[in-house]
């Protein structure tokens, strides 16, 4: 039986107890080690915790346990026996929001956490915020440590009804709702005998069976093209095949196909995966096309469909979300990479920041900073073969580069 | 493969094969002269043939690289030098003796061979020009690895700066680099130790026959089974006896510790696996043993 992935990221304010959570969920999964508790145990005793410190398990850098927090995200693996999880513990503090838009950005899942004595922060709004920005399909609202409100039904329906009204205004699909303790292990995986009022899923449960094979695009056929094989040996002398990984839709071998951006057109004569042809590519397979006619392709091309091709185009109107203390200005110019494409990228308007609290578009300021969130345009130096976000996670998101440091300084989604 | 699914859903070995396939690619395309780091032990032999397959029917388009301590099992070196010659890449040997030899290490008599490693392969990168690196660091592997990026960028000293990692969003990899910095590349990442077995099994492809029960002659160090080797003089007290063992993890001989195995097939070492309630670093390897932290700082130095 072929075993599915999902991915799923934490999110939330500093201390709501993510990174607890995630120790909970393995432990409780019977996921950790002996020799990875024993390690947690001791640590947390000479720290002189009167308890097992389950967050220790993922905060494994030596600053991190030095301060307490999640600096950046930990990558932790687990699997029931129908599905792979790979999770992302990323950190709550607002100076490191780059290392939470990391970890959410490959998502299929967020989990937010809320403190139950707190409610929502403005910390837990940028998050889920961005999680919907990011079109993380399915969201769980964790109210954490109901332990210490007395597991309080009252608690829990005050903090969802206000989340849940925050939620109406963001792009927010699906959306769970569920009491925990991360502490105590109430409602993780066992459910919980202090909250009979609660009637849902635990939290397992629900990971285990939110439905993610949809979330996908087999429509619109998308190829990057990333590599160009050419052997150049005897066996194979004049091979061809243009490598990537499919981003939407069906290949299938006959089906005629436009390359972009040169936009000419030819029938695709095999597809392959190693040294077997197959008789389909869909997402997210890794494979290689092989053309009836002799095109010129390059890396940074498209493979689409002749009716139905991502718009060429240097003009491009994205949700930008910026990840250095420099802050973001008209005439600036970058690098940006998008797909298997690179360029040169001017910044023309910034249009609006968004307040993550109010989502409130501020008009006035015409720059973004740490961690701001907002709407830009920008001119490239040459056409990107561009899909909207909304259709494609892929083809619609891009990274800006500081050209002078390297480092990467944003987070692009294309708008509709 | 199974190469059709009638809802087009791909098993999560298959999307783990197609991810680490992507980042081989772009990598390939995005940097000058990238090598691979190839150890011969199992996590190494399953980038490779994730290499041989994002490649097909081309060559892999950039060298190996091994680190030669001196240490290495020799059935080890053996398995290696059959993927070399099959998949017809070269090989780059980068050796610790030569590196003393030659003045670019210097051994104090402190420092363990495997802490001299790091010099080694950091010189071995330099004098080449490579500048990127493929590594077979798994993030399940441990606490340090786990918050690694794909791409992750090393400064001109070769060293790692976990606090201030560049962001890495989708699957869009920042390669930018200035002269004299390199990218370590680990395109296994999200890759479990269980995940690698099932692939081993799938792909029904050569690793060392030290990974499967054999008898051994042994004995116990710092709660370790060692392997008996002149390489390795006992201390007092150490006694050796026979034992049917395996390997979990291949390094450095005198300080990888086997555990007590029947498991001679692939699907019994992933029964066994599956079992495990020990990681796998944590049942044999001295290096990771001195400190809490012992990982971290081994790789903010330049550490694989
Ligand atoms: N009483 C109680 N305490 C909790 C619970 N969950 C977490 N905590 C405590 O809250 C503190 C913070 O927990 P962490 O898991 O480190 O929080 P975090 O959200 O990962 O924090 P950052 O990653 O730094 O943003 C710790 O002292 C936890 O023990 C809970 O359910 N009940
Ligand atoms: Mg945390």
């Amino acid at each position: 039986m072929a075993m599915d992935l999902l991915r799923f990221a934490t999110a939330g304010s500093v201390d709501d107890g993510k990174s607890t959570l995630i120790g909970r969920l393995l432990f409780d999964s019977k996921s950790i080690f002996t020799d990875q508790l024993e390690s947690v145990e001791k640590t947390s005793q000479d720290k002189g915790h009167g308890y097992v410190d389950l967050s220790l398990l993922t905060d494994g850098l030596r600053s991190e346990r030095e301060q307490g927090i999640t600096i950046d995200v930990a990558y932790r693996y687990f699997a029931t026996p129908n599905r792979k999880f790979i999770i992302a513990d990323t950190p709550g503090h607002v100076q490191y929001t780059r290392n939470m838009v990391t970890g959410a950005s490959t998502a299929d899942l967020g989990l937010v956490l809320v403190d139950a004595r707190h409610g929502l922060t403005e910390q837990s709004r940028r998050h889920a915020v961005l999680l919907s920005l990011l079109r993380v399909p399915h969201l769980v609202l964790c109210i954490n440590k109901m332990d210490l409100v007395d597991y309080s039904e009252e608690v829990y329906k005050k903090i969802s009804a206000e989340f849940t009204a925050f939620a109406t205004k963001l792009n927010i699909p699906d959306l769970e709702v569920i009491p925990i303790s991360a502490l105590q292990g109430d409602n993780v995986v066992q459910r919980s005998e202090n909250m009979t009022w609660y009637s849902g899923p635990t939290l397992i449960h629900h990971l285990e069976h939110v439905h993610v094979a949809s979330d996908r695009d087999l429509v619109d056929v998308r190829l990057p093209v990333q590599y160009v094989i050419r052997p150049k040996s005897d066996d194979h002398h004049d091979y061809r095949g243009y490598a990537g990984q499919v981003a939407g839709g069906v290949l299938k071998p006959g089906d005629e196909v436009m390359v972009l951006p040169s936009g000419m057109t030819s029938k695709i004569a095999g597809i392959d995966l190693f040294d077997k042809e197959i008789p389909e590519a869909f997402p997210p397979m890794s494979v290689t096309v092989r053309l009836e006619d002799d095109v010129d392709v390059s890396r940074g091309d498209m493979i689409s469909r002749v009716k139905n091709a991502p718009e060429p185009s240097q003009d491009i109107d994205a949700m930008i979300c910026w990840m250095t203390t420099a802050p973001l200005r008209p005439r600036q110019k970058l690098a940006i990479k998008h797909t298997s494409n690179s360029a040169r990228a001017l910044v023309k308007d910034i249009q609006y920041r968004l307040d993550v609290n109010s989502l409130h578009r501020d008009l006035e300021t015409k720059e973004l900073g740490l961690n701001e969130i907002g709407r830009v345009q920008l001119r490239t130096t040459k056409p990107l073969l561009c899909d909207p976000y909304s259709k494609n996670r892929t083809t619609g998101s891009f990274i800006l580069i500081d050209e002078a440091t390297g480092v990467t300084v944003g987070a692009g989604m294309i708008n509709d | 493969m199974t190469a059709t699914h009638a809802d087009y859903r791909l098993s999560q070995l298959d999307q783990l094969e197609a991810e680490s396939i992507h980042i081989f690619r772009e990598a390939a395309a995005e940097f000058e002269k990238p090598v691979l780091m190839f150890s011969g032990g199992k996590d190494s032999i399953v980038m490779l043939r994730l290499a041989e397959k994002a490649f097909f029917p081309a060559k892999i388009p950039f060298p190996v690289l091994q680190i030669d301590n001196g240490l290495d099992f020799p059935e080890v070196a053996e398995t290696r030098d059959r993927w070399v010659q099959r998949l017809g890449v070269r090989l780059v040997i980068a050796s610790i003796d030569d590196a003393i030899e030659r003045g670019i290490v210097v051994d104090d008599g402190k420092t363990s061979r495997n802490r001299l490693q790091t010099p080694t392969l950091l010189n071995a990168i330099e004098e080449n020009g490579f500048t990127a690196a493929f590594g077979g660091g798994r993030r399940d592997e441990e606490k340090a690895r786990a918050k690694e990026r794909v791409y992750s960028h090393r400064d001109e000293f070769g060293q790692w700066d976990p606090k201030n990692q560049r962001p890495e969003l989708w699957s869009l990899y920042n390669g930018r680099l200035h002269e004299g910095e390199h990218m370590r590349v680990f395109p296994i990442s999200n890759w479990t130790e269980l995940d690698i077995w099932d692939y081993i099994g799938r792909e029904g492809i050569e690793i060392p026959s030290v990974y499967f029960a054999h008898k051994r002659r042994v004995f116990e160090r710092d709660g370790m089974l060692l392997t008996e080797t002149p390489l390795n003089p006992l201390r007092e007290g150490e006694v050796v006896t026979e034992r049917t063992v395996r390997y979990r993890t291949c390094g450095d001989m005198t300080l990888t510790g086997c555990v007590e195995s029947t498991a001679s097939t692939i699907p019994e070492i992933i029964e066994e696996v599956a079992a495990a309630r020990v990681t796998e670093r944590g049942a044999t390897r001295g290096d990771d043993r001195f400190s809490e932290a012992a990982m971290e700082d081994r790789k903010k130095e330049g550490y694989f």
